[in-house]
């Protein structure tokens, strides 16, 4: 019969079993397989070690086992007296010197293949930065940023969390399948770590480096990743989403990314020639704000002191146009503020300067156009 | 044995300590010294846990609750130096100082001055780093490997304090490891030969010449940070001609030997403790000392282990896999002459023995997923996960913290003259173990599964392990403040006198002298034969 306590404890079994979800499901306690060829050698890289471990693990502690419970005092063991005998020494140094070799000689040949990144069909520059990833297609003039798009209502419990919460970015990067991919991997400021678990890469992004991966995938789809490499306050909220798409697709999405950008510069162009409203302006300020300057700056604009300045009422904000547009045009050396030039767009940048000259009770008045800030670039 | 009623004695011109405060104040006696060690290391070990115990209930279910990212990172950094700095290195030092003058019949320490010097400035360190957190900008949160140019650049102003108390701890560190090279080298007992030193003192004397070898690379490391931050220099920031990769090698080359540091007096421990409840010698006295001194060999050239995802040429990589796994070699000896002394023995399962028996299962445990850390292709999935964290928390604290409680069990009634509460420390074994198993166990599946280290949030897939994690975590904290009770009655006098050999299977000088020990002792050099 099963005791009252024992029932209880079952519940408590099952009750935590179903804490873990799919618990029994490979993703969810082991290494993903993948879907490139060096990830699946990745992978039975790995099984074997592990399973030659559980063997040494299994012999040793099997050993020791039967020592602690058949060799016990209370049995009437009488202790033996044995000790230092060379041949065993010289047999448990050579067997596991052997068993070494075998891990090393398959390890060896996958690192191999894994460091030629020659011969590449496409080369992408992966540029990270706090807190965002930077991808420029080498010799098709196509770039853009990607941020995390998961909203911070559900960071901050207020909204039930996605499916894809904290793996989700707002422009994805696209790949081809079947093609090599070489990624060159730097930073802006401090050490990032560009890491896709389903194409086992993993490189630093080291500022004033340029370090090699590569790869080449096999399926279509959607794979995501994190930042590996503590870069500051928000390195566990700068994802990774990569789309690999079949070639035909890469190259008519290749076409339509250089129509798009042929039209954006028609309409900065447009954009110089008018002027925006105040309330437009505030509007999207107020989008680009939080995007790319709350981070650090803070949603309500106070900062973090000793760490990120406050921007209510502080020199910059309250100070002159010009040094303003100066500041976010091009950074400041030596600190954590970046130049958001190649960043953001003439609109954007004018808008975010006018909503952090007005937000947050300031109400300066102040308001700056496109064309403010493209001519600040033109003088520089 | 027959030299006990001769050790008793001599012990009669005994003066005995100073009264009050002044007693620990200035203190040049190696026993108190190392009480000193002892219960700041323990009182730090509570206070880098009070800071995991943050971490573990922000971790507890995604979302941001309880701390802000920028104070998480605060939080993983300061722990990670505090259990390392103050927390396993002091406890070894204080081990060191009680025990290496009376395991080989010395009469103190051989610079008691400076070792009352190299405790009394630990403190001081610890006070400014504590205190850092508190400043404007908050505490260092650049992880405690402080890479640059997060560390530099991109660091708060609390940096300086930060640079200012590891220097003090690696100057206390340095003077407390010459202390012991001093001591085992000129004080040993006539007829105490290096081959008959016990495997505790062995151990010590390769680790003290370890930390001789990277405080000062530390240091150096440290220092550079500081110039970069403060006075315009450009040692790790490439647009002034620098290499922040440069950085990690100078840190590392401290940072592996610094991670046998806190194992190799383990091992010696352990191959104490293990033969007195096997009541048989240990297997391999002399491959066990020749074992440590080629992992402490080795381990200065494995270091770039630590960096393989940092970019460095193929070459580069396949040596440094090479040499990492030829560690598990010796790592191994001694993981088989253990089990080898235990075979055919008659053992007993005292609580340091349960301890040790502990350390040996889990300590492997943490090589094991070592080894598989050290296979380069391998390691660019495993490396910043959780999987690291699981590995180096089982050497650390299944390892480094089990044996120092296997430790204390061993010859807390050696000093005390009391044996501690035996239902307590059962309680404290059984909750400890189940608890660390269920902390870090599970960190294996999340690591695999792509669980970086260091966030302060997480995605909803591995929210149900590090629920679990978070409460293996609070009962594992919780556990030790049992231990916290018994050391405390136990150093009251609470409990059975304990007659000078203590355990029926102990060997060594230390069983020969009355418990509690005298405060002089061995002040004429025990015969050895």
């Amino acid at each position: 019969m099963v005791s009252s306590a024992q029932r209880v404890l079952l519940l408590c079994l099952f009750t935590g079993i179903q804490v873990l979800p799919a618990a029994a499901s490979e993703s969810s306690i082991n290494l993903r397989k993948g879907v490139t060829d060096i990830s699946h050698q990745v992978y039975d890289l790995h099984m074997t070690i592990f399973y030659i471990c559980v063997v040494i693990a299994l012999l040793v502690f099997g050993v020791m086992l039967y020592a602690m419970v058949f060799h016990r005092k209370s049995r009437g063991a009488k202790p033996a007296n044995f000790h230092e005998s060379i041949k065993v020494e010289i047999a448990w140094t050579i067997v596991p010197f052997l068993i070494l070799i075998a891990m090393a000689v398959p390890a060896t040949s996958t690192l191999i293949d894994m460091e030629d990144a020659s011969q590449a069909d496409l080369t992408i520059r992966v540029t990270g930065s706090q807190w965002k990833w930077h991808y420029q297609y080498h010799g098709h003039g196509i770039e853009f940023y990607s941020l995390l798009d998961t909203p911070m209502e559900q960071i901050q419990n207020k909204w039930i969390k996605g499916d894809d919460y904290l793996l989700e970015v707002d422009k994805p990067l696209i790949i081809p399948t079947e093609r090599k991919v070489r990624f060159l991997m730097t930073s802006d400021d401090v050490i990032h770590s560009w890491w896709v678990p389903d194409f086992a890469v993993k490189k630093d992004a080291n500022p004033g480096f340029i370090n090699e991966a590569w790869t080449r995938v096999n399926e279509a789809g959607i794979y995501r990743g994190q930042c590996a490499e503590l870069c500051g306050k928000d390195h566990g909220f700068m994802p990774i989403v990569v789309k690999a798409v079949p070639p035909a697709e890469f190259d008519s999405w290749m076409l339509q990314q250089k129509e798009f950008i042929r039209q954006a510069k028609a309409e900065e162009q447009r954009l110089l020639a008018m002027s925006m409203s105040f309330d437009e302006l505030m509007a999207e300020g107020e989008k680009v704000y939080g995007a790319y300057c709350a981070a650090c700056h803070q949603p309500n604009g106070a900062g973090l002191p000793g760490v990120f300045p406050g921007l209510i009422n502080s020199v910059v904000t309250r100070g002159p146009v010009a040094d303003h547009i100066e500041i976010v045009l091009n950074g400041k050396n030596g600190t954590a503020m970046q130049a958001f030039a190649k960043q953001l767009t003439l609109k954007q940048l004018a808008a975010v300067i006018t909503y952090e000259r007005n937000a947050w009770g300031m109400n300066s008045g102040d308001i700056v156009q496109p064309k403010d800030v493209h001519l600040h670039k033109q003088g520089q | 044995m027959n030299s006990v009623a001769s050790t008793t004695t001599q012990d009669t011109d005994d003066h005995g300590p100073a009264k009050g405060i002044k007693r620990w104040l200035f203190t040049t006696n190696h026993k108190d010294i190392g009480t000193l060690y002892l219960w700041f290391a323990f009182i730090m070990f509570l206070t880098g846990g009070a800071m995991a115990m943050v971490i573990r209930a922000e971790l507890f279910q995604p979302g941001l609750q309880i701390v802000e990212p920028h104070f998480f990172n605060q939080m993983t950094t300061v722990h990670g130096l505090i259990m390392v700095f103050g927390a396993v290195m002091p406890a070894f030092t204080g081990l060191a100082n009680w025990m290496i003058p009376i395991m080989i019949g010395a009469p103190d320490m051989a610079l008691p001055r400076m070792n009352n010097l190299s405790f009394w400035i630990l403190p001081f360190a610890f006070t400014i780093l504590l205190a850092s957190l508190f400043v404007e900008g908050g505490g260092p949160a650049f992880g405690w490997t402080f890479y640059a140019p997060l560390s530099t650049t991109y660091s708060g102003d609390s940096t300086a304090l930060f640079v200012f108390s590891v220097h003090i701890m690696g100057i206390s560190s340095i003077m407390g490891a010459i202390n012991v090279i001093v001591t085992i080298c000129n004080m040993r007992a006539p007829g105490m030969t290096w081959m008959k030193m016990p495997l505790f003192v062995w151990t010590w004397l390769i680790t003290a010449f370890l930390l001789i070898a990277v405080m000062p690379v530390l240091a150096g490391a440290v220092t550079m940070v500081l110039t970069d931050k403060y006075f315009g220099t450009s040692f790790f920031d490439a647009a002034g001609g620098g290499d922040p990769v440069m950085f990690q090698h100078i840190f590392w080359f401290f940072g592996h030997p610094e991670v046998y540091i806190m194992i190799l007096p383990a091992f010696g421990i352990i191959s104490t403790i293990v033969p007195t409840f096997s009541r048989k010698p240990l297997f391999g006295y002399s491959s066990m000392v020749y074992a440590t001194a080629s992992i402490a060999l080795l381990s200065f050239i494995v270091w770039a282990h630590h960096m393989f995802t940092t970019g460095m040429p193929v070459y580069a990589e396949l040596f440094f896999m090479y040499c990492t796994m030829l560690i598990s070699v010796p790592t191994g000896v001694k993981v088989f002459n253990w089990v080898a002394t235990m075979w055919r023995g008659a053992i007993s399962y005292e609580v340091p023995m349960m301890f040790s028996v502990a350390f040996i299962v889990l300590f492997t445990f943490g090589g094991f997923s070592g080894l598989m850390l050290a296979i380069t292709p391998v390691d660019f999935q495993y490396h910043d996960t959780y999987f690291v964290v699981a590995h180096f928390h089982y050497v650390l604290v299944t390892g480094a913290i089990f044996s120092l409680i296997a430790a204390t069990y061993y010859w807390l009634p050696k000093w005390t003259g009391v044996m501690y509460d035996l239902v307590l420390a059962k309680w404290h074994f059984w909750c400890s173990l189940i608890s660390v198993n269920l902390l870090f166990f599970p960190m294996h599946f999340i690591g695999l599964a792509g669980m970086p280290r260091r966030i302060p949030d997480y995605s909803i897939q591995f929210a149900g392990w590090n629920q679990l994690i978070s409460i293996g975590g609070f009962a594992f904290g919780l556990s030790q403040l049992i231990f916290l009770v018994l050391v405390i009655k136990a150093c009251r006098k609470r409990g059975a006198v304990v007659n000078h050999q203590v355990w029926d299977g102990a060997k060594g000088l230390e069983w020969q002298l009355p418990s509690p020990a005298p405060y002089h002792t061995f002040e004429k050099p025990p015969k050895i034969e």
